[in-house]
This record gives structure tokens, C-alpha cells and sequence, in this order.
């Protein structure tokens, strides 16, 4: 299947139609709430709990005894709420610092889910096969079901996001402020862990447990780069997430046995790379260029400097000197003159240069700028 | 002295696991003072703070403002943590942060409008900061930040103020304008305590002080304990200050 095919069959094709709404929405929900989680410098808090889900769907499998991807869904909800509120129980009641409380509960609940899963493999039961998909995910058993449980939780998500952006907004710049203004940070707290938990379980099936804290991370690390809003930060990160989800999913439909949820998080990240280096203002690339950009220009404002000491010495600031005269300063070149000249600074004649009035009035407020940067 | 009394603390006593950070503090503080909390390292003075406003559970102890339990007259309390508390290359603007000073009147879920934003540019003019109202708060010097911080502070409109260390890492022209500020509150009958770390400018900027190490020393009037009696007991070593009359 080609790229174009894709996108002819992605309305009409009922698989297909499934997997793309479904990574979509997955990573819209993940950006969004990973956002908060980023801010929060909580950013391991999704490997963490999305771990600590795996024992949940091994023993709702256990229990229940069959493979409806809801009843398994609602055991990752719950071991994963357990898994969190355990880690925020652990960091507040005990002197361990939060990364770890994070790896040890990562860990602990990872091993005996994976515990779990043998054993379940191991029995003499048929019906067994297809739990380790969650290990890794397989966005090719989303039906049309699970996706509408991801609609669902995703537009309650936003609605929730929005009525309390205001608080959420306060919690996650100060916390202790937020105390003092009467709210309660402890409730707040805790609906955004709880809806990170949710996003982290309708994304256990798709991406599966060892990769889906990229989900949460990657669109928004990737957002950061590009905006100083939270809102818009919020909004980018979202849009990043959705993309990938789309693009991920196209990419493994039209290559063969490349599975969906590794290539989502690949795209993601390749969103992060992008990101990081080509951000207008935070990029390392533009940064770079800015640094030798104003190391030139303050050598060029170095001399000028020095010119200026000269030319003050005499009546006339556009009195000529000879160009040997900067021989004892070290620091200019042909070249930077010509690019004083060409800043309008200096007028070369000849062996002879002089100041012109703007070269003098750049010179007189060289310390008196303001940075332009916003 | 006859003072409405506007903060009361009775019996407060915090603790960090086994160890005793306040020891039984009784305070009363009247109102329209300007207090500075002062004391060494360690002594307790953002902790006391802390524990007034809720944001550390004591102990035991209890708090009054204006004769009422603290958590009922939050609106009346205004804070300003150390501005080193937050992160600030959160992605927000300096307008924003002001603005979040009337959250706490709007309450749950209402979203602020034109009379919060008016109020916030208001506050930013006071503390001479109105031209950086939309700059990122990660392009603040520490001296603006702090006056963002104070802005927060005055746009809820308080009674009683609280700072905790203020003039940390600012400037001299920002430790005088927010100064100014504080005596200008303190005239309109506002009451105002900071935790103060620079014993020379005491007898300058406040008029009323606390000493504390663990436990109360002393409080009062400036001019009456502000003595090398109280630095020393407080302090532990034999202090002078040149500023004694």
C-alpha cells in the first residue's frame, strides 16, 4: 500500500478508519495531559504508572477469565491508580525522593505483572494468547468500541482541562500560593493524575506499556520549544501528538510488519529533534547562530569603540585618520571594516578611515542598550 | 497602645519528623505594624510563615487574623514566597502571574475578565513593571521578579501581607521601591510582615520585629527591643550593631 492509498482507503476501510481515529485521538489526550505532567517535572510519572497498569490487566484477565479489552482496561485503571497515588503516598509520608519512589513502584508493579503473565501463559487455557500485546501494543485489534471509549475519555479530558484551566494553571507554577488563595492543591493534584492515569490506560492497547510514556512526553517536550504560552503549549502539544498518531499509523499500514505503536513514538520523537534544534527562539540551531552573530558584532562595536576614543580627540568626529593608526589594537580585518562601512559607521578613503555620524552615536550608546530579545 | 491586634498566634509548635523547627511561639502582632521576622539560619522564619498560612501543618497551635480562625479569613491574607519557590521558565507572562492574585476571590472553575485584568495592570503600575506586562517571566531580572511576585500580592487587595524574603537577590532600586510599597501599605492601615535577613536596615524599614531561634525571643516595637540584649540571645553570639543609638 502506498502513502496516497492510505489516505484514499483511511474514510473507507473499517480497520484502518479505526486504527487512524483511534492514534489520533490517543495522542491529542496524551499531549494535552502530558503537558501538565512536564511542567510538573513529573515527566516519569507516566513510565511509572503505565507499568504499574500491566499487573491490573493481568489480574482482570485472571478474574474475569476473558479478554474484553474494557474489563482488562478497568484493571490497568485501577492498579495504575494504585500505582500513582502509591508514589504520591511514598514521596510525601517518607524521606525518598521522588524519582525514587517512581523507579520502585515502576519496578515493583512491572515484575509482578510480568510475573503474572507467565503464569498466565503457562496455563493450559487457549484462550491466553494476545495479553502480551499490551507489552507493546497492536493498534490493529482497535475496534470500533475502544475507539469511542477513547473519544469519550478524551472529550471529558478536555472539558475537565478547560473548566479548571485556571487552577491547574496555578497548581503547576505555585503550589504553595495556590494553598493560600483557598484551593485545594491535594484535589487538584490529584483529577490531573487521574485523568493522566486514564490517558496512560486507552493508550495501554495501541502503544502499549514500555512506550507510552513517549506519548506523554514527546509532544510536549516538542511544544515547549516552540511557544512561552501555556495555552498554546497545551494546544501544540496536542496537535504533535495527533500527527504522530496519524502519521505513525501511516507509515506502518504501508509498510509491511512495522508495528504502530513503536513508529508513533518514533514520529513523535523525530517531532522532539525537529523541535529542539530548528525552534526559532529556544533551538540550538538559531541559538547558535545568535551567539556568533553577537560575538561579531561585539568585536565590530570593539573597534568602533576604539575609533571613537580617537576621534573624540579631535574637533570634527569625520576627521580622516590613517588606517595604521588601529595597528596597536588587535581586532580588526579588512573585512570588518568593510562591514563597518557597510553599517554606515565609517567612511574608507583610501589607507584613511573616519567616523560618520551614526558610527559616533552607535558608539556614544553602546552601553546603554536594551536587549531586543522578547 | 491601644491597637486592634491583627494576627494571633497561640502555641505553635512545628516539627520536622523528631526535630523542632518552632517551639511554642505565642505572637501578637497589631495592626497597621511593618514587621520584620529576623533570626539566624535555620530558626524557623519561613517556617513560621508557612504555618500561619497553612501551607505546613503544625504541630499544634492555633492562628487568629482579626479574631477569627485563619482558614476563614483567607481573603483577608496575602502572600509572597520566596521567589526562588517557583520555576520561572514556566510559559507564561508577567501580566499572567499578577493575574493570579484574583483567582482566590473568584474561586473554583470562573474564569477571570476585564475587571481581574484591570486590577493586575494596576498592581503592575505600582510596582513599575506595567511596560514588561507581556514579557515571558524567564526574561525577568531576579529584582523584577520579585516585583511580579509583590504585584500578585497587591492585587488581592489584603489586610495583612506576608513576605518571605523579599529582598533576597534584588537590586537597590527595587529594594527601595518595594520599601516604599510596604510603608505605603503599612500607612493605609494594612499590616505587613517579612522575614528580613539584613539586621542593619531594620530600625530603618520597620517598626515593629520578632526575634526568633526555634522559639520567640522577643517581639515588639523597634525602638524598644531591637538591642544587642535581643541580637545576642538571638544570634548566640555577642552581638553589636552599630545602628544602636
Amino acid at each position: 500500500m502506498s502513502i496516497t492509498e492510505y489516505f484514499s482507503l483511511i474514510f473507507s476501510d473499517y480497520t484502518l478508519r479505526n486504527i487512524s481515529l483511534g492514534t489520533a485521538v490517543l495522542g491529542i489526550i496524551c499531549g494535552m495531559l502530558g503537558s501538565f505532567a512536564v511542567l510538573r517535572k513529573q515527566s516519569l510519572l507516566g513510565d511509572a504508572i503505565s507499568h504499574a497498569a500491566l499487573p491490573g490487566i493481568a489480574l482482570a484477565f485472571l478474574i474475569t477469565g476473558g479478554k474484553d479489552s474494557n474489563v482488562l482496561l478497568l484493571g490497568a485503571l485501577v492498579s495504575g491508580l494504585v500505582g500513582a497515588f502509591w508514589i504520591r503516598g511514598m514521596i510525601s509520608k517518607t524521606h525518598l525522593k521522588s524519582d525514587t519512589a517512581l523507579g520502585l513502584i515502576l519496578s515493583l508493579f512491572f515484575g509482578f505483572g510480568m510475573m503474572l503473565l507467565t503464569y498466565i501463559q503457562k496455563q493450559p487455557n487457549a484462550n491466553q494468547a494476545g495479553l502480551d500485546k499490551y507489552l507493546f501494543g497492536q493498534a490493529a485489534t482497535l475496534v470500533e468500541s475502544d475507539v469511542m471509549l477513547m473519544i469519550g475519555v478524551t472529550g471529558v479530558a478536555l472539558l475537565v482541562v478547560l473548566l479548571f484551566w485556571k487552577e491547574f494553571k496555578l497548581l503547576l507554577f505555585d503550589q504553595d500560593y495556590t494553598k493560600t488563595l483557598g484551593f485545594n492543591p491535594k484535589f487538584i493534584d490529584i483529577l490531573i493524575t487521574f485523568f493522566i492515569v486514564l490517558a496512560i490506560v486507552i493508550g495501554l492497547q495501541t502503544v502499549g506499556v514500555v512506550l507510552m510514556s513517549a506519548m506523554l512526553l514527546a509532544p510536549a517536550a516538542a511544544a515547549r520549544q516552540w511557544t512561552s504560552s501555556l495555552a498554546m503549549m497545551v494546544f501544540l502539544a496536542a496537535l504533535i501528538g495527533g500527527f504522530s498518531g496519524v502519521f505513525g499509523t501511516a507509515i506502518s499500514a504501508t509498510q509491511n510488519n512495522l508495528s504502530t505503536g513503536p513508529v508513533i513514538v518514533l514520529v513523535a520523537s523525530l517531532f522532539v529533534v525537529i523541535s529542539f534544534v530548528f525552534s526559532p527562539t529556544r533551538g540550538l540551531l538559531f541559538k547558535q547562530i545568535r551567539l556568533i552573530k553577537n560575538r561579531r558584532d561585539l568585536k565590530l562595536k570593539k573597534t568602533l569603540q576604539f575609533m571613537y576614543g580617537i576621534a573624540q580627540t579631535h574637533e570634527n568626529i569625520d576627521h580622516p585618520h590613517t588606517i595604521r593608526i588601529l595597528n596597536n589594537f588587535q581586532g580588526f580585518t579588512k573585512k570588518s571594516l568593510r562591514k563597518m562601512e557597510e553599517n554606515q559607521w565609517i567612511l574608507l578613503n583610501k589607507q584613511q578611515w573616519s567616523l560618520t555620524s551614526k558610527g559616533f552615536k552607535e558608539a556614544q550608546n553602546l552601553f546603554n542598550q536594551q536587549p531586543q530579545h522578547e | 497602645m491601644k491597637q486592634k491586634i491583627a494576627i494571633q498566634v497561640d502555641d505553635l509548635t512545628v516539627a520536622y519528623n523528631y526535630k523542632p523547627v518552632l517551639w511554642d511561639i505565642d505572637l501578637v502582632i497589631p495592626q497597621g505594624v511593618l514587621m520584620a521576622i529576623v533570626g539566624p539560619n535555620g530558626a524557623g522564619k519561613s517556617t513560621l510563615i508557612k504555618a500561619i498560612l497553612g501551607i505546613i501543618d503544625p504541630i499544634a497551635g492555633s492562628v487568629a487574623i482579626y479574631g477569627k480562625p485563619y482558614t476563614k479569613q483567607r481573603k483577608l491574607v496575602a502572600y509572597v514566597p520566596q521567589k526562588g519557590s517557583v520555576d520561572w521558565d514556566f510559559p507564561t507572562t508577567a501580566l499572567d502571574v499578577v493575574m493570579m492574585g484574583t483567582y482566590g476571590s473568584l474561586g473554583w472553575i470562573k474564569r477571570p475578565g476585564q475587571r481581574e485584568k484591570k486590577a493586575a495592570l494596576e498592581a503592575l503600575e505600582k510596582v513599575d513593571m506595567l511596560s514588561f506586562k507581556n514579557r515571558q517571566i524567564s526574561q525577568l531580572s531576579g529584582g523584577q521578579q520579585q516585583r511580579i511576585f509583590l504585584a500578585r500580592a497587591l492585587v488581592q487587595n489584603a489586610s495583612i501581607y506576608f513576605m518571605d524574603e523579599p529582598f533576597q537577590g534584588v537590586d537597590a532600586s527595587t529594594e527601595i521601591a518595594i520599601i516604599n510599597i510596604l510603608k505605603e501599605l503599612r500607612k493605609a492601615g494594612k499590616t505587613v510582615v517579612v522575614v528580613h535577613h539584613d539586621l542593619q536596615t531594620v530600625p530603618e524599614y520597620f517598626d515593629w520585629v520578632t526575634f526568633l531561634n526555634v522559639k520567640k525571643i522577643a517581639t515588639g516595637a523597634v525602638k524598644d527591643i531591637f538591642n544587642d540584649d535581643n541580637l545576642t540571645k538571638t544570634y548566640g553570639i555577642n552581638y553589636k550593631v552599630a545602628v544602636n543609638k
